[in-house]
């Protein structure tokens, strides 16, 4: 052992209890692996995270790492007591992305195990919160092995920095009844068209993907994302009455009223005398709950796609704000359908980053200069799916009022002759 | 490595999901019929064929060793069918095709220390972040306090205990990279950031500093002969955006930076549009290694809803239907100035009618 192993009674006590611990690994990879590069790594980390504990501070700083090629997709990390602990004063992370709807196999899972064993800590994260595998702790000079090992295979980085940043995906309609889209097809057709400005960041702050495949929005997209993909439909729900009358049977009426009826947002819902379920579509909004009680009996439509929304993203700097919708209902089957929303994605892009400060995210943009300029910046009509209501203040010019009105009704009539 | 040696990347991006998926569901790829639950952590979907997949999933430590890593491979393959997925939660799942391998696969989990739960209405795995173990701007750790909550709630998790399901989500700064959750535990600071007046011109791009600042508290100032920065501590939220670009503008405070508790964050649209995350409780101490007092405020909230909210209700549709007065009153959390909005769009959250239960 070339150095002592660091004391630290603070860590020792997260082995304690059932849940999996961390710290646990750490120490196997301190003493159980053969590689002494490795052992030392995870004995430098425990060291300084002990330090954290025991100062209650973070002593990581950032600073400029990349591979060739690429101006972003590592973080960096440099120890500010890395004189305390050498081992790990330098612990990069490689943010690289997952296949779409995160699935491996464990073939795929041990050969990027065994890539990072080769040049980094062994430390491994399934996924981080933008949507990244996060490879944790490496050095500046093994970085571009280590990428260059995986490239080769397959992988490629994910975003960091003002850059689009890696997407994420449900499991969709790989393994749930509920998916209006195929989301892997979405999420590849969309992120790989922005491949250059995922790899080098250059755009006035970050722009994520997201893609759910039904409104309940599993990936949080309208929460995070400045673009949301939201699976939906357009006809009637899929009722089997057979089906709804045996979860009677089973559950009770009381509990389908309680449940199921009288939860609906917009009372769309009705139980006839013959224990069958009337469902009133035009007035169903696809909030989906009628749907996760009685998965057997109601199910989506056949007329499916997607709603967009864009501008969702966490509190800085103006505050929280969920994406806004944008297009109510587009289909996404076929090669055009696909076409048409990357386009639509890239007038967004390239607007934001014509019109957008620094730092500024999509919603933050469009609170400051208006949807309707947005709108109008991105050739998209505006449509009253985009609103929870009109507007209540009568301070605004609007003396453009008859031509506007004009237009929405030459526009209706255009859409009705197809 | 010289230059003329250094290899292009290839961009590809993304990779195809497809290739990793288990043949049977690249099968009936979109062709889904109904999916039930026949315990906690398994999910059984039945494909309109007629053929099944049975999911088993695990809770993990989330930062893997590789030791670790392999252990769940060795699982994949000798009790699962070699394919696996990971949910936004980090929980591993796997799939069998055949209902006599369930229990198996969920015993080898047991076995080797892995949590088999978290579906339906359980508790979660929480969301998080990186903390002091990895992140340049953190006021807590995040591992460790997602570690020690998890134990004290891990019957929630591998139970049906709950009304709806419950996501947690922790974060270390105010940034919330953890994320909206039905309960999440964010690092609040109280106090201005300390600057260090030596390093701001050599580390920091003023202008963008005093750019970032969402109350207009920052201004470039002289100090001590030194093109340096001040913080009009009056107007200061101690919100921390200064930090990330300009590290000598020093947020994080051993004593200062605390936890807050926020409820009723909800990403789905079902019955109710998404909801924030409300605050209840501030002023919690940041206190490693095992975060006692945050921990009991967040079981407090969850009794509280378990014993009071309808099924299917989420936390958030729960304290909106019993009112927020109620709340405070059975979780016993002090409801304080600090509770009522200030930011844009305030008056929105005030109570503009005669709705008042008594």
């Amino acid at each position: 052992m070339a150095t002592k192993h660091h004391v630290t009674p603070m860590l020792d006590e997260l082995e304690n209890g059932p849940w999996p611990s961390f710290i646990s690994g750490f120490k196997r990879l301190r003493d159980d692996h053969p590689d002494a590069r490795i052992n030392g790594l995870a004995n430098g980390l425990l060291g300084q995270l002990e330090h954290s504990y025991e100062t209650r501070k973070g002593y990581w700083k950032g600073g400029t790492v990349s591979v060739f090629g690429y101006g972003g997709g590592i973080i960096p990390r440099f120890s500010e007591v890395g004189n305390a602990f050498v081992e790990s004063k330098e612990f990069h992370t490689v943010r690289v992305q997952p296949p779409a709807s995160n699935f491996y196999s464990t073939d795929m899972l041990r050969q990027l195990g065994d890539s990072w064993e080769k040049h980094g800590s062994g430390l491994v994260t399934f996924h981080g919160q933008t949507g990244n595998i996060m490879f944790i702790g490496t050095d500046t000079s093994r970085i571009q092995h280590f990428f260059d090992e995986i490239n080769e295979y397959g992988f490629d980085l994910g975003g960091a920095g003002p850059c689009v940043r890696t997407a994420m995906s449900c499991i969709g309609s790989a393994r749930c009844e509920m998916s209006c889209f195929n989301e892997q097809a979405a999420h590849r057709h969309l992120v790989n068209n922005f491949t250059d400005d995922v790899h080098r960041p250059a755009l006035p702050y970050k722009f994520k993907f997201k893609f759910s495949g039904c409104p309940n929005d599993c990936q949080n997209a309208i929460e995070r994302a400045d673009f949301a993909v939201i699976g939906t439909w357009r006809d009637d729900m899929r009722v089997d009455q057979a089906e709804f009358k045996a979860a009677i049977e089973k559950k009770g009426r009381q509990y389908i009223i309680d449940n199921v009826i009288t939860r609906c947002p917009t009372n769309a819902l009705a139980l006839n005398d013959d224990d069958t379920i009337a469902v009133d579509n035009r007035n169903c909004v696809r909030c989906m709950h009628c749907l996760n009680v009685l998965p057997k009996a109601l199910g989506v439509g056949e007329d499916r796609g997607v709603t967009i929304l864009v501008g969702g993203k966490r509190t800085l700097k103006i505050g929280d704000l969920m994406g806004t919708v944008v297009v109510p209902f587009m289909k996404l089957r076929t090669e055009e359908d696909f076409e048409q929303i990357v386009e639509m994605a890239e007038e967004i892009v390239d607007f934001w980053a014509e019109n957008g400060l620094e730092h500024e995210r999509t919603g933050e943009m469009i609170e400051r200069i208006g949807l309707v300029n947005f709108l109008e910046g991105i050739g998209i009509d505006v449509d009253p799916n985009m609103v929870s209501n009109p507007r209540q203040s009568s301070y605004i010019r609007m003396d453009g009022w008859d031509e506007a009105a004009v237009e929405w009704f030459e526009k209706k009539a255009e859409k009705a002759a197809g | 490595m010289a230059l003329e040696d250094m290899r292009p990347p290839i961009e590809t991006g993304c990779p195809d999901g497809f290739q990793y998926m288990h043949p049977m569901m690249r099968r009936n790829f979109g062709l889904w019929a109904y999916h039930e639950d026949p315990q906690p952590g398994v999910l059984l979907h039945v494909a309109k064929s007629g053929e099944k997949v049975w999911t088993v999933r695990a809770g993990t430590q989330r930062i893997l060793d590789i030791f670790t890593l392999r252990k769940l491979c060795d699982i994949g393959d000798q009790q699962a069918d070699g394919y696996v997925h990971f949910t936004i939660r980090s929980n591993i799942e796997y799939f069998v095709t055949e209902e006599a391998k369930v229990q198996p696969l969920v015993d080898a989990l047991n076995e080797a220390g892995f949590i088999v739960g978290g579906t339906r209405n359980s508790v979660a795995m929480m969301s998080h972040t990186q903390g002091w173990l990895h992140c340049d701007i953190p006021g807590t750790d995040a591992s460790g306090v997602v570690k020690a909550m998890m134990d004290e709630l891990i019957t929630e998790f591998k139970e049906w205990n709950m009304p709806n399901r419950v996501h947690l989500t922790t974060s270390c700064c105010q940034i919330n990279c953890g994320g909206q959750g039905d309960i999440a535990i964010n690092v609040q600071h109280t106090k201005p950031p300390k600057i260090n007046h030596d390093l701001v011109a050599n580390v920091c791009e003023r202008p963008s500093v005093v750019a970032r600042c969402p109350v207009a508290a920052i201004r470039p100032a002289l100090v001590n002969g030194k093109p340096s920065l001040e913080v009009d501590e009056k107007k200061c939220i101690c919100c921390g955006a200064c930090f990330p670009p300009c590290p000598p503008m020093m947020i994080n405070d051993a004593e200062h930076s605390k936890l807050a508790v926020w409820v009723g964050g909800n990403h789905s649209n079902a019955r109710g549009k998404p909801t924030f995350q409300k605050l209840v409780a501030a002023g919690i101490p940041n206190n490693p290694p095992r975060w006692p007092e945050a921990t009991a405020v967040v079981k407090n909230i969850l009794n509280a809803y378990k014993a009071d909210a309808r099924d299917w209700e989420r936390v958030g549709e729960w304290v909106e239907r019993i009112g927020w007065p109620r709340f405070f009153e059975i979780t016993n959390l002090p409801f304080t100035k600090y509770h009522v909005d200030t930011w844009k769009g305030a008056r929105n959250s005030l109570n503009a009618s005669t709705h008042i239960r008594f």
